[in-house]
């Protein structure tokens, strides 16, 4: 028996629709499938549940964190704990919050990342393209460098800072900064310049350009999206750093991390544990910021940051 | 046919051999060293000299202030001193079974979540952003909330004895012999969503043609992935491993967080070590000492890795 | 010396042990147009980026106008470049990629908008003086490039496999306007390409590369006509010239299955002994067949193997003296895989060459 339907399209196509499976597959949701989705959901779960402890006991206060659910969504939501460690938390004798922290780190991670960025996107230029005699050997320290630990050469910075005057001071934690920042954002530019052809700095030589103009106007406007990248690594990296915070910054400069730190180990009173973790959002919260606006451009960061080897 | 070369005035040959095959020093190579001198003394000052003065400060009885005179050479007294100090011993435990399982276990579930990842899901770029978000916080604030989680009285425990379980226990941080897991938890839930996305990238980078051909062939998916995939994505699992390693290394503001080296003395890791040598303990030989071993297993990989990449030359030379 | 608008005296390049040119030498004429033609790796690009000035030669001398450049910036030398990638400033606009040379110079304002003008209207790229290059299409990106040498107003323009990132069909338009272009402007042009259409159709004189050395520079016909050795032989031409290998006794070739072929015809640059080992070269268009073989001194039977149309002839493969060779005919004639017919050929037409030496005799 044939219907309508199939004599029509038998007439176009010339072939006759046998019975049994005819055309798009039906989709099934498979165990599998659900498998997945119940896997992925626990893992996200796992990974957001930090984040759900820090918001709820943020939000309770002291009384009914008491209570022992820290999971809990506070029965009374106050904003307290948030006021005090942003004003008023004390570190040891100090009762002024996060707030100067917050400032020092601001300074810090905006100087320490407009310098270190200019000083590797020159470094990462010159390597590309203007390679003297010794250059790759500079190179291949710096990379080096990037494996380093800290504590090898901590030390010998203390007394080179103390020296020039610089320990413990603005200029001096900037330093430190651009210092170890570089091998890898060294390393971030130099791969993107010499992924760029070579013919594009050739034509600029041939059309008369110098060491300075073609960086300033052939190779600083094409690299924006690098410098993206790397505006985006370095400032999570020295607003969460928290080593040369404590060593070298000073009192006078000492950035959120060190503070928060602080507040949360300071033995003297009660533990506010509500305040503590108002402090840690706090501080979380640049980056976080960072992370959340920037997006796919964090990640590709983190890709090109990763490659080092 | 001997033409002289004229330097030009004030243009771009600065020294002008007299024979014409030397190359000649250009203005714009001056300008290059003139553009990367914070990259000379960087790498020279910081990654030479400053590692030099630490080596030699480890071979001196110096406490608080670095001393050179003659009788403050000690040999390699600081490194027997080192060897036979609890502190460091512990240090060295810890820091290698610290990094072995959490190098482990950060592999095992970056590789997993990035296989999971890549099963064409829903809402992928939410995943993403959920198992990535811990990697944007400090290991301060990542240290600091899972104290708080792992808190004995106020933390998970708490809450599920709270919750009927009254034999329930979960609080590692408290117990010398637990304390090092409590810390790795913390570790693997900042950076698997590095790892994870490192993997997920090589997933995707793997030729498709491979995908078809194992789909025509009947492999099981998970075969695909454990026996042909996993191979391929060399790449991927070394970044990620070096990674990884140079943050094991380099682990020092997960523990001044969340453990501070305690209970006791059972998560002291090298790089607390060193730090608390040169403040705190003011004994800056001991302390240089121990840098000079963090830096040894670095100076072996470079190495091993200098010497396969060298290998790998020799071969393709060869063909 | 000066009558020579580009001189290279000697030039080596070495990169560490390596050697990429060697003791070159090469003199071009006012006007000239040069192709350098070579497999990848042959050092004509380097060759190139020496006369540029964008690479330091390790020795030797490079003269361009009569003056010694071998010391000089790129700026200095009074030449333009264009390259296979256009290398187009992507973030400035025609006009401004046009004119950075220019202005980086430190120009005046008029001047460089007299020439930037000029350059788009002898490239008819008017329109686009305000776009940026992601905006054009390859063609017009190439077109953009060639102005950028041409603005500079100099006597040497240097092309670095200009054609080479086009599709087939643009390539030729470009080809001919590249040609159309020396024509107008009568500047000494040094064309860097691998493919042997563009040399033999632009070229004045090709100079042939291997390995950093110059194996032949001579005008295109006597190139493919009279390759000077059997690389250069081998290189030029496609299909490749049949190669038969034998022997020389005077008047005859004995190929390797005893084949005798008379090479009375044969005009020798250098005499060869009897018995000189020898490679016989005849290109595919030159074997004939039909009416034409009476004439040839030199004849066999042969079956078809393979044939292929290629549309505006067909090639057909065959066994002559026992080896596999082509010969190409008038897509016209109709060839049947199996059918037996007679062909021929004239050495006068072919090449002989040494096989020891690889030159020709």
């Amino acid at each position: 028996m044939m219907t309508t339907e199939t004599l029509a399209s038998s007439a176009v196509t010339g072939s006759r629709i046998e019975a049994g499976p005819r055309g798009a597959k039906p989709k099934t949701l498979t165990i599998a499938r659900v498998g997945v989705y119940v896997f992925l959901i626990l893992a996200a779960l796992f990974f957001l549940m930090p984040l759900w402890v820090m918001v709820v006991t943020s939000l309770k206060a002291m009384p009914e964190i008491q209570l022992r659910n820290i999971f809990q969504w506070p029965q009374q939501i106050t904003f307290e704990p948030w006021l005090k460690a942003w004003d008023t938390a004390c570190t040891g004798r100090d009762c002024n919050g996060l707030k100067p922290g917050f400032l020092n780190s601001v300074k810090i991670t905006v100087v320490g990342t407009a310098i270190s960025i200019v000083i590797a996107a020159l470094n990462g230029y010159a390597l590309s393209f203007w390679k003297y005699k010794g250059a790759n050997v500079l190179f291949g320290l710096l990379v080096f460098g990037a494996f380093v630990p800290y504590q090898v050469v901590i030390y010998p910075l203390i007394i080179g800072m103390r020296e020039i005057g610089l320990f413990g001071t603005f200029p001096g934690i900037i330093i430190i900064h651009t210092i170890f920042g570089m091998p890898i954002l060294t390393l971030l530019f130099r791969n993107f310049f010499a992924a760029l052809p070579p013919e594009l700095f050739k034509a600029a030589r041939v059309d008369g350009a110098g060491f300075w103009q073609i960086f300033f106007q052939i190779m600083v406007p094409m690299a924006v999206p690098i410098t993206i990248v790397a505006v985006i690594l370095q400032v999570t990296g020295i607003w969460n750093d928290f080593l040369f915070g404590t060593v070298f910054a000073g009192r006078e400069n000492m950035p959120m991390t060190v503070q928060l730190n602080n507040i949360v180990n300071t033995t003297t009173g009660v533990r506010e544990y509500n305040v503590h973790m108002a402090a840690t959002i706090l501080t979380a919260a640049v980056p976080l910021a960072v992370y959340f606006i920037s997006g796919k451009w964090f990640v590709r960061g983190i890709a090109a940051g990763a490659v080092k080897g | 046919m001997a033409q002289l070369a004229t330097a030009k005035e004030g243009g771009a040959v600065i020294k002008a051999a007299s024979s014409s095959g030397r190359k000649p020093f250009r203005l714009s190579t001056l300008m290059s060293i003139v553009g990367t001198t914070p990259m000379i003394a960087t790498a020279v000052g910081v990654f030479v000299i400053c590692i030099i003065y630490s080596f030699v400060l480890s071979f001196t009885n110096s406490r608080i202030f670095p001393a050179f005179a003659a009788e403050n050479f000690v040999g390699t007294d600081q490194y027997a001193r080192l060897w036979s100090t609890g502190r460091w011993l512990i240090s060295v435990n810890n820091i290698w079974f610290f990094g072995l399982l959490s190098i482990v276990a950060n592999m095992t579930a970056g590789y997993l979540l990035a296989v999971f990842m890549d099963q064409r899901i829903k809402a992928e770029d939410w995943f993403r952003s959920i198992f990535l978000y811990p990697f944007a916080m400090s290991l301060v604030i990542t240290g600091l909330v899972w104290r708080w989680i792992l808190d004995p009285n106020y933390g998970i425990q708490a809450t599920v004895r709270g919750w009927g379980f009254t034999e329930f226990a979960f609080a590692p941080l408290v117990n010398s012999s637990t304390a090092i897991y409590g810390l790795v938890v913390a570790g693997i839930w900042n950076g698997v969503g590095v790892t994870m996305a490192i993997m997920l990238a090589g997933l995707r980078g793997v030729d498709s043609e491979i995908w078809k051909a194992a789909k025509i062939d009947g492999i099981p998916a998970w075969r695909t992935y454990l026996f042909i995939v996993l191979p391929m994505m060399r790449g991927a699992i070394l970044t990620a491993f070096i990674l990884q390693c140079v943050g094991v290394v380099r682990v020092y503001d997960l523990i001044v967080a969340m453990t501070q080296g305690g209970p006791g003395i059972s998560t002291q890791m090298p790089a607390v070590f060193v730090i608390q040598h040169i403040t705190d303990r003011s004994n800056v030989g001991l302390g240089m000492a121990a840098a000079t071993m963090m830096l040894l297993p670095v100076i072996v990989l470079l190495g091993v890795q200098a010497f396969a990449q060298w290998r790998a030359n020799q071969v393709k030379e060869k063909a | 010396m000066t009558q020579h608008s580009v001189s290279i005296r000697d030039l080596s390049l070495n990169f560490g042990n390596v050697k990429v040119l060697e003791h070159l030498d090469l003199d071009i004429a006012q006007g000239e147009f040069i192709v350098l033609l070579g497999p990848s790796g042959c050092g004509k690009s380097t060759l190139l980026n020496c006369i540029a000035g964008l690479l330091d030669v390790s020795d030797g001398q490079i003269f361009i106008g009569g003056k010694n450049v071998t010391w000089e910036e790129p700026k200095d030398r009074g030449i333009g470049m264009v390259f296979q990638s256009y290398a187009l400033y992507p973030q400035m606009t025609v006009e401004r990629n046009l004119s950075f040379g220019l202005r980086v110079a430190g120009m005046k304002k008029d001047e460089i908008e007299r020439r930037v003008s000029r350059a788009a209207e002898i490239l008819q790229i008017q329109p686009l003086l305000q776009r940026k290059p992601v905006e054009l299409s390859g063609g017009q990106r190439q077109r953009v490039a060639i102005g950028r040498a041409l603005v500079r107003d100099v006597d040497v323009f240097l092309f670095d496999e200009p054609l080479s990132n086009l599709d087939a069909k643009l390539r030729s338009d470009l080809r001919v306007e590249i040609k159309r272009l020396h024509q107008r402007l009568k500047n000494t042009m040094i064309y860097v390409t691998h493919d042997q259409i563009e040399a033999l159709t632009l070229a004045d004189r090709i100079a042939v590369m291997k390995n950093g050395v110059i194996q032949q520079l001579s005008d295109p016909h006597t190139i493919y006509n009279k390759p000077v050795n059997l690389y250069v032989a081998g290189f030029i031409g496609s299909p490749q010239m049949n190669m038969l290998h034998g022997t020389l006794n005077g008047d005859t070739f004995t190929a390797e299955d005893g084949t005798v072929i008379p090479v009375g015809t044969y005009e020798f640059t250098t005499p060869a002994a009897a018995g000189t080992k020898a490679v016989l070269g005849v290109r595919p268009e030159h074997i004939v067949l039909g009416d034409d073989v009476k004439r040839m001194p030199f004849t066999q039977e042969i079956e078809i193997e393979i044939v292929e149309p290629m549309g505006s002839d067909t090639l057909a493969w065959t066994k002559i003296a026992g080896k596999a060779v082509t010969f190409r005919v008038d897509s016209d004639v109709h060839l049947a895989v199996g059918q037996k017919l007679v062909v021929g050929f004239d050495p006068a037409r072919g090449s002989i060459f040494n096989s020891e030496t690889t030159n020709r005799l």
